[in-house]
């Protein structure tokens, strides 16, 4: 809210929707929504906000993980502010955890940020134990703002209406990209806040504490490239530790549905997404059909004229229920899928490196083996296995506990998920279908 | 009679004189009148008195959107009775149909009893009533019959059947010449024409029609109608209008001088009379179904075409038999078109025009096996040559036509050859599009017709929005077979996601979600068909029409051209003989003055003829007009009723699926 509220471009929502409202808004207009876009998801009452995202989404961020609440730390994003090549979040921190200086307080974070905290969690050989919370993905709104910027171009091809319309739209699309960003970097904070362990980060507390910046710098070339290799390397490595025979049942169960289960969540969300997007685009040609029936219906005033107007009025009205349909399952299940998506890898992750442990645990062995056959370096061989072991069994061990969170978080996440999913389907199918009687109604009444 | 017209209207002064006994009367003089018109020009006198009851029917439909209503303010008062009862006149008509054919056999006997209840019971609203005052004009008709006749043909020929109206008034020449002042374009007969229509239409007398109708038909059957048309006898309001038509295409021949273009106009003005009536019961009484089944593949190779089964089930007489079938390959459909539009187009009719060619979706037909999208593709064709067909048999005109009785009931047609896109005959063809393309160009309309000037505009807009609208639609249709090929994948995948899931429950549900996918995925794609075969298919069927509407404005562009032409030359001619007078060479002049004459006589025919094909095509536009409301309002009703039909199906799925979510533990 602070940033909102020092930047004279930024925009709430109310506010934007004021704007809209305005058909004489020009390029400028555009261009500074474009610009800067400030969201504060806590008040910003989607009541007042487009009509993309239902109510229910007011509600707790956390959609798609359980999570236990705990007073003790609190976290969530304030406020957000999209400007020119970044996203500016607010995060707001309330807690009485005594390494905190302050009970509560704010600092602004970008993306770059919470990828090294991400980053920072994968690389600590502490957690390899865990399943670190998967890293909120890069926001885009390159085709959005594109198009917006189309837009602007195309301003003197189109009539006021459909232009007013356009954008109309384009801002809406923009508006839930941005907030599905804000969601999506707060369930991360919020999913480390609550895990026992990481919660308790050092590096997690100076991000939410020091109100510098934090100057994270993107990853160059070079470690790009490094990254690039690295990964090439583990997914080698994967396929081979993933080959090897596990002693413990659980855990070979657990590998066996997760690699299964990964591909298919990954294949549904694709899915799920192309079925989203056709909808979407079947709600804009409903859209246009209820203009050009406007239009038709403006080129005279006889009977059937009316009529023409009548059900344009309709199909304005249905469509942006269509809309919302789309948006909902948008919301409700493709982001569950791919959140899951995201999170299911993360706990491959995890067994990944338990598998590595066990087969560096493995090997250590059959060197003691041979360092005792060939008695030399038997102290060493010793130590080794030892470390090996302690790290074998302490992932295994946690591993254990976070799988079974897993499976736990993800079952309540999908309960909660469908159960809104299919209400809100309920909600919308019943609001079409009244819209469609009465107008029903009205034309038979009419002929 | 009295109880019909008291009923419908009751200040009908007219009508309450005419009733009973003048139904009697009036068949008696229509018979006797018939015989006499017979011997001296059959096809006068029968045409008429069906003229007259058709004629009021159409002109009150027409008048009534026009409001040209001006002369005659009597007989209005009392018409105009019935013209609040004629609301509905589409309705109005298809019962007057059905007074007329129980009157015929009344008439004959001479019972008017059994027609006035007839009426009321049938008929009571409107457009019927009009007919009544044509049984009333009629008897005075009859009585001077020739006199009547002349009248009525003036006044048919432009606007059709006004003069019904003066006759009852009195002195069917004192009218028309007051139609006449009213009128400025046709100082004659055609100004008269639109004035007495909206007379009629205002009176419009209820009671009045059946005993008009029993006379016309009385004529009818006595008279050449039976001849000409055996069907006729049967069905009055179409028998009557064949009849009509005919005779006026036989009087048609006879028009040249001024004196003889009064009864060529009036033979050709009944005929677009009776059609117009013809229309309107049609509309109402139609009972002509007529259905496109059974596409069948004949041959193999690129030889093979699909040929269709046309059945039409039908109680018209003009038909051999109430069901008949046949087959029909796609080019006899558009063979019909071709004879249709040679025939009717240049008198400004609009001829419904087929589905286009299309050689790549029947190549592929030929060539595929059984692929979803050709016979998604001969589907698509089968329903809009069933539309076709309705369309033609519904336009009153061109169901009398003998070629669509041929293409109905014949069981063998003769190969339509020029229908083959790439024949020599089609190049025929393209070279005149050509060339009529050309010549509209060159052709500069200085439009004196308020209503034309607008009414071309607007179809022009009409035309371009439709078009605009039809893209969407057919984007729209596409995104929802996308989005239902997508569901159906999601479906699966769930599917699979769900047999993966260890938590039973979830599993469960998500196999749930799979199923409620899958019965989407079908609604999606039910909804898609029905986007296409109610929205998009209506759009582009009227888009085709309003091509054809616009054929229309171009024949009577046509004919003005060939007016101002006429026009031109007697202008040139002129001069020819003030050079000559001037120049003193008497033996010249006098092939000057035969010159002037007959150029004189080609205006006036031309002029004529001109204002005969506005008041065609104005005529056929506000039929068409009301057609496309009706269609329109009726075709979108049912697609917001597809609509509604999906939205619940949605919420027996959802609400099947809730409690499965809810289960999830």
């Amino acid at each position: 809210m602070m940033v909102g509220a020092f930047l004279s471009h930024s925009l709430h929502p109310s506010y934007l929707h004021l704007q809209r409202s305005d058909a004489s808004s020009n390029h400028e207009h555009l261009s500074s929504v474009l610009t800067s876009l400030c969201v504060s998801p806590q008040q910003e009452g989607l009541d007042d906000g487009p009509d993309f995202l239902s109510e229910e989404d007011r509600g707790p961020r956390a959609v798609n993980v359980d999570l236990q609440t705990d007073a003790t730390l609190q976290v969530d994003i304030s406020d957000a502010l999209s400007e020119r090549d970044k996203v500016k979040f607010t995060v707001h921190t309330k807690s009485t955890l005594p390494n905190f200086k302050q009970n509560e307080f704010s600092v602004v974070r970008q993306h770059e940020e919470f990828i090294w905290l991400h980053d920072s969690f994968v690389e600590s050989e502490e957690y390899a134990g865990y399943i670190i919370p998967p890293a909120p993905p890069r926001p885009d709104f390159d085709a959005s703002r594109e198009k917006l910027q189309k837009l602007g171009e195309g301003e003197g091809s189109m009539t006021k209406e459909e232009f007013t319309k356009m954008k109309q739209e384009l801002e809406a699309e923009y508006l839930a990209i941005f907030k599905k960003t804000v969601a999506m970097h707060e369930v991360f904070l919020c999913r480390v806040a609550a895990h026992p362990v990481l919660r308790k980060d050092l590096n997690f507390h100076v991000f939410l504490e020091y109100n510098q910046d934090l100057s994270v710098r993107g990853k160059n070339k070079k470690e790009k490239l490094e990254d690039f290799f690295k990964n090439v390397v583990k997914s080698a490595d994967g396929v081979l530790v993933a080959g090897v025979k596990d002693v413990d049942d659980f855990f070979e169960h657990e590998k066996t549905f997760l690699l299964e289960y990964h591909n298919r969540v990954k294949d549904s969300s694709a899915k799920s997404d192309r079925m989203i997007r056709s909808h979407k685009s079947a709600a804009d040609d409903i859209n246009r059909i209820a203009s050009t029936l406007y239009t038709l219906g403006t080129q005279d005033s006889t009977d059937l004229c009316k009529f023409f107007l009548k059900v344009s009025e309709l199909f304005e009205k249905t469509r942006k229920i269509e809309a919302r349909v789309a948006a909902d399952e948008d919301l409700k299940l493709a982001d569950l899928l791919k959140y899951y998506l995201r999170e299911s890898q993360a706990a491959k992750d995890l067994l990944y490196r338990r598998g590595r442990a066990l087969v560096d645990y493995e090997n250590a062995n059959k060197a003691l083996d041979k360092a005792r056959a060939k008695n030399k370096d038997v102290l060493q061989a010793e130590t080794t296995q030892q470390v090996c072991c302690q790290k074998f069994e302490k992932i295994s061990e946690s591993a254990k506990q976070e799988l079974i969170d897993f499976k736990t978080r993800r079952v309540a996440a999908f309960r909660k998920n469908l159960v809104e999913l299919a209400e809100l389907e309920l909600k919308h199918a019943k609001g079409n279908l009244q819209l469609l009687q009465s107008c029903l109604g009205v034309l038979k009444g009419d002929t | 009679m009295a109880a019909s017209s008291e009923r419908s209207p009751p200040p009908f002064p007219d009508s309450e004189e005419p009733e009973l006994l003048e139904d009697s009367d009036e068949g008696a003089d229509a018979f006797t009148g018939t015989s006499i018109s017979e011997m001296d020009s059959p096809s006068p006198d029968s045409t008429r008195p069906p003229k007259d009851i058709f004629n009021e029917p159409l002109e009150d439909i027409f008048s009534d959107p026009l409001s040209n209503v001006n002369s005659e303010p009597q007989k209005k008062v009392d018409t105009k009775i019935p013209s609040p009862s004629s609301d509905e006149a589409v309705d109005l008509f298809s019962d007057p149909l059905d007074d007329d054919s129980e009157v015929i056999s009344s008439p004959e006997v001479q019972n008017p009893m059994p027609d006035l209840l007839n009426e009321p019971v049938q008929a009571p609203k409107s457009d019927l009533l009009s007919e009544p005052p044509v049984s009333s004009v009629k008897k005075a008709a009859s009585a001077e019959l020739f006199g009547d006749e002349d009248e009525e043909d003036l006044f048919k020929e432009p606007p059709k059947v006004v003069t019904k109206k003066p006759q009852p008034s009195g002195p069917p020449v004192d009218v028309f010449t007051e139609v006449k002042s009213d009128v400025k374009v046709k100082p004659q007969v055609k100004d008269d024409p639109t004035d007495l229509f909206a007379e009629e239409a205002l009176t419009a007398p209820a009671p009045k029609p059946s005993a008009s109708s029993s006379s016309s038909r009385t004529n009818g059957v006595h008279s050449d109608e039976h001849d000409l048309f055996s069907e006729a006898t049967v069905e009055l309001s179409l028998d009557s209008p064949r009849n009509d038509r005919k005779k006026k295409d036989a009087v048609k021949p006879s028009v040249s001088a001024p004196a003889a273009p009064v009864a060529s106009s009036s033979s050709k003005a009944p005929s677009k009379t009776l059609e117009e009536l013809e229309e309107e019961e049609s509309e109402d009484t139609f009972d002509l179904n007529i259905s496109v089944t059974n596409p069948e593949k004949v041959g193999d190779g690129m030889n093979a075409y699909m040929a269709y089964k046309v059945s039409t089930q039908t109680s018209l007489t003009m038909f051999h038999s109430k069901t008949f079938t046949v087959r029909r390959r796609f080019s006899d459909f558009l063979g019909l078109y071709e004879k249709l539009s040679e025939k009717h187009l240049q008198n400004g009719y609009i001829v419904p025009p087929p589905p286009e060619k299309s050689i790549l979706g029947m190549t592929k037909v030929k060539v595929g096996k059984e692929d979803p999208s050709s016979a998604e593709f001969v589907e698509r064709r089968r329903a809009a040559l069933e539309r076709y067909l309705q369309r033609v048999v519904s336009h009153p005109s061109l169901l009398q036509d003998p070629d669509v009785r041929e293409f109905l009931e014949k069981e063998e047609l003769p190969r339509a050859v020029s229908t083959q896109a790439l024949s020599g005959a089609g190049f025929l063809k393209m070279l005149n599009k050509a060339t009529d393309a050309v010549s509209k160009m060159t052709i500069k309309m200085n439009e004196q017709d308020v209503w034309f000037d607008e009414k071309i505009q607007d179809v022009e807009n009409e035309e371009q929005h439709m078009r605009k609208l039809h893209v969407m639609v057919e984007s729209l249709v596409n995104h929802r077979k996308e989005l239902s090929g997508n569901t159906a994948v999601f479906a699966k995948s769930v599917a699979m996601l769900g047999s993966s899931e260890d938590n039973t429950a979830l599993s469960r549900a998500l196999s749930q979600l799979a199923e409620v996918e899958d019965r989407i995925e079908q609604l999606h794609q039910e909804q898609a068909a029905n986007d296409f075969f109610t929205f998009s298919e209506l759009l582009a069927d009227y888009i085709r029409l309003l091509g054809a509407v616009k054929g229309c404005f171009d024949q009577r562009m046509k004919a003005w051209q060939r007016w101002q032409d006429a026009e031109n030359m007697l202008q040139k001619k002129r001069e020819v003989e003030a050079k000559l007078l001037w120049a003193n060479k008497p033996d010249k002049l006098q092939q000057a003055k035969d010159e002037i004459a007959e150029w004189e006589a080609k205006v006036t025919q031309y002029e004529r003829e001109f204002e005969r094909i506005s008041a065609t095509v104005r005529k056929e536009v506000i039929r068409f007009d009301k057609e496309k409301a009706r269609d329109f309002k009726r075709q979108i009703i049912k697609y917001l009723e597809s609509l509604l039909n999906s939205q619940q199906q949605l919420i027996k799925y959802w609400e099947a699926f809730l409690p499965e979510a809810k289960a999830i533990a």
